[in-house]
């Protein structure tokens, strides 16, 4: 009876057939690798972002007005809400860390190479739809970080010229940040975006079944159109696999493990904020993106002055014709990476790059710490025997902010130099006019401070140096005074 | 045998020439259509490029005593143009600086860099940014760090004892105030 039931739906909606077509598809047997797990991860990562989404859509008001206290309400009131949070936060965390892996494979594997250069670009199209998803969703957890990531995106948009202006109230749905841009980055990410990756996604699976995938690379077998279908096609009929169970087996043993990697960190380390309400007016706020554009964040730090506008608007462009061009670029030949030196050498750097910038990004040493000056102690070893002028002036270099960019005893700001031995680099009268004058990064301090001062100021920091060390001279005045520089701390 | 065939061609030929007006016609007709809600679609969603008149408007910021001499002080305004969701978004700050009598320095609170919140710093009489480090001197010019120039200013003006403001719109480097 069960049967004849199943056959008869079988019959009417064609199951068998198309599970044939799909997931019973033949596929090289070198093909059925633990390297070739990552992009059905990625997938796997975004149908849990979908449903978990869709969960938080239930309590979620996306109102300017409202949608802090909903985040809160989801957070701390609604059952389980910290959970759905926390794993639709770190599926997010997930499926950007596994999409880079399968873009890296991917490249390394050579299996953007004829004839699957379709695949590559439907795949750069949804490398683009996931960052913006990550950069819509943050600004949907409304607090002060989406608010002033708004304001850098704002920024950015009003560097681009002629049409600055105009794309800054597209962007943000009028002339401020507000209710509007809230509505618009919510339609953007519950809607728009995701849509997009549905439909992309189908581009990219249905590629990956009518040009097969890729066949583990071998050294020294090169890529050439006009027989590269023959040999595939060969490949299959010698030793073709169906896809089910031969590498689905590995991709769901990696499914599991993701779906397990995302739920224990969700449960361990909770939600990201939501950290403070988005009120502008409060502004002892130090904005921070999340980890996916920290490099970014970082990168705008430390880029030139002169070239940061120019890169940022041409950068972008030039990265999105590589990747598109790739494939045509670099369509045939080799596709071991054991023979392509050039293409190892720009993922490592790459990588490299980007994590060495979202560590930066993540530590802001160019960044004032702001309470430095009135939170950080100066330390007892450096005011400890000090004569009244000097101590005069280690109160002095408090009171002026300094430690806001300078540290003391690794205490303060780091956007300058450390002042722990500045007295064994710059004389009295290189310090008297780097603080008068400014220079190299640094304000100038002359309006603001008196003569009386600035002379205190400079005496306590020619004490800053250690015992063993003697303090800076200027060679041009012989037997200057250096009766307090040879002094030994105790 | 021969009307026959002229006549299977003639219907053929009727036939293929009223498929052919079919095929124009439907063409024809659903471009229409799709101009039809493609134009109110499209206008709807780029209404907010267009670019309008000058949104800025007159803001009081508050009585002039509340501004001390030679001292700069955080105030807040509400934006003019709000809806009624925009909630505390709408309420935006800025930096007074009163230098003498009736004359001001009212700055953005927007680093000119990348849009953050700056920090006014009465000791030191700088600005600082909490993003990249852009420091700004008290009147406003660029001290250190990436930003490409000195804070935005608002135009102001004194009208019975009180401080206004034109204001409107979030600046940045395509629309200073």
């Amino acid at each position: 009876m069960l049967r004849r039931i199943a056959l008869w739906i079988d019959d009417r909606l064609h199951l068998s057939k198309m599970f044939d077509a799909t997931a019973g598809h033949p596929i090289p047997a070198s093909a059925a690798s633990w390297f070739y797990v990552f992009g059905s991860g990625t997938l796997l990562c975004f149908v849990i972002q979908i449903i978990t989404g869709i969960c938080l859509a239930f309590i979620y008001v996306p109102s300017a007005s409202d949608a802090y206290a909903s985040l809160e309400y989801l957070t701390f009131k609604q059952p389980l809400g910290w959970l759905l949070r926390a794993i639709h936060y770190w599926g997010s965390n997930f499926m950007v860390a596994i999409m880079t892996v399968h873009i890296a494979q991917v490249f390394l594997f050579g299996a953007f190479k004829y004839p699957r250069e379709l695949t590559w670009i439907s795949g750069v199209a949804l490398l683009f739809c996931t960052l913006g998803m990550a950069f819509t969703g943050q600004v949907l957890r409304f607090d002060q970080d989406a608010y002033w990531g708004l304001g850098i995106g704002a920024a950015v948009m009003g560097r681009v010229p002629l049409i600055g202006a105009n794309l800054v109230r597209l962007m943000l749905g009028g002339s401020i940040i507000a209710g509007e841009t809230l509505s618009r980055f919510f339609t953007l990410h519950v809607f728009l975006i995701p849509g997009l990756i549905i439909a992309l996604v189908s581009l990219h699976l249905r590629l990956v079944l009518t040009k097969g995938i890729n066949e583990f690379p071998t050294p020294g077998k090169l890529v050439e159109k006009d027989a590269y279908d023959e040999e595939y096609k060969a490949l299959l009929k010698k030793e073709g696999v169906p896809f089910f169970p031969n590498a689905a087996g590995k991709d769901l043993v990696f499914a599991g493990l993701v779906t397990t990697g995302i739920v224990l960190c969700a449960v361990y380390f909770g939600p990201k904020g939501p950290i403070g309400a988005p009120d502008p007016t409060l502004i002892d706020t130090t904005p921070r993106p999340d980890f996916f554009f920290l490099s970014l964040f970082a990168a705008l730090a430390l880029l030139p002055a002169y070239s940061e506008t120019f890169l940022l608007l041409t950068a972008p462009i030039v990265m999105i014709v590589i990747l598109l061009a790739l494939p045509f670029i670099s369509g045939t030949g080799e596709k071991s990476v054991r023979r392509r030196p050039v293409a190892a050498l720009s993922v490592i750097v790459i990588l490299m790059a980007l994590v060495t910038l979202a560590y930066l990004g993540a530590r802001s040493p160019w960044s004032p710490h702001m309470n430095a000056w009135s939170g950080d102690a100066v330390p007892e070893k450096f005011v400890k025997g000090r004569s009244p002028l000097e101590l005069r002036g280690a109160v002095t270099l408090q009171n002026k902010q300094c430690r806001n960019c300078h540290s003391l005893g690794g205490e303060g700001g780091q956007r300058g130099p450390a002042l722990d031995n500045v007295a064994t680099r710059l004389t009295s009268g290189q310090l008297v006019r780097q603080v008068i004058q400014g220079g190299g990064n640094m304000p100038a301090y002359g309006k603001n401070l008196s003569p009386a001062e600035v002379a205190a100021l400079v005496a306590f920091m020619r004490t800053l140096h250690a015992p063993n060390e003697m303090p800076a001279r200027d060679s041009a005045v012989p037997g200057q005074p250096g009766a307090r520089e040879t002094r030994t701390v105790k | 045998m021969a009307i026959n065939e002229n006549e299977s061609n003639r219907t053929a030929h009727s036939r293929r020439s009223r498929r052919g007006f079919l095929l124009k016609l439907s063409v024809a007709l659903n471009l229409l259509a799709a101009a039809l809600i493609g134009v109110p679609v499209i206008g709807f969603l780029l209404s907010s490029f267009r670019r309008r008149a000058r949104p800025g408007s007159w803001i009081r910021l508050g009585a002039l005593e509340t501004f001390p001499e030679n001292q700069t002080r955080l105030a807040t305004f509400r934006n003019p143009y709000t809806r009624p969701w925009d909630g505390t978004t709408a309420d935006i700050p800025c930096w007074v600086r009163r230098t003498d009598g009736e004359r001001f320095q009212v700055f953005a609170i927007n680093c000119t860099h990348l849009g953050c919140p700056v920090r006014w710093f009465q000791e030191s009489r700088l600005f600082m940014c909490p993003c990249h480090g852009g420091v700004f001197y008290e009147d406003g010019s660029h001290a250190a760090g990436p930003p490409p120039r000195g804070l935005y200013e608002y135009k102001y003006k004194v009208e019975n004892g009180h401080l206004w403001i034109e204001g409107g719109y979030l600046p940045t480097l395509a629309e200073p105030t």
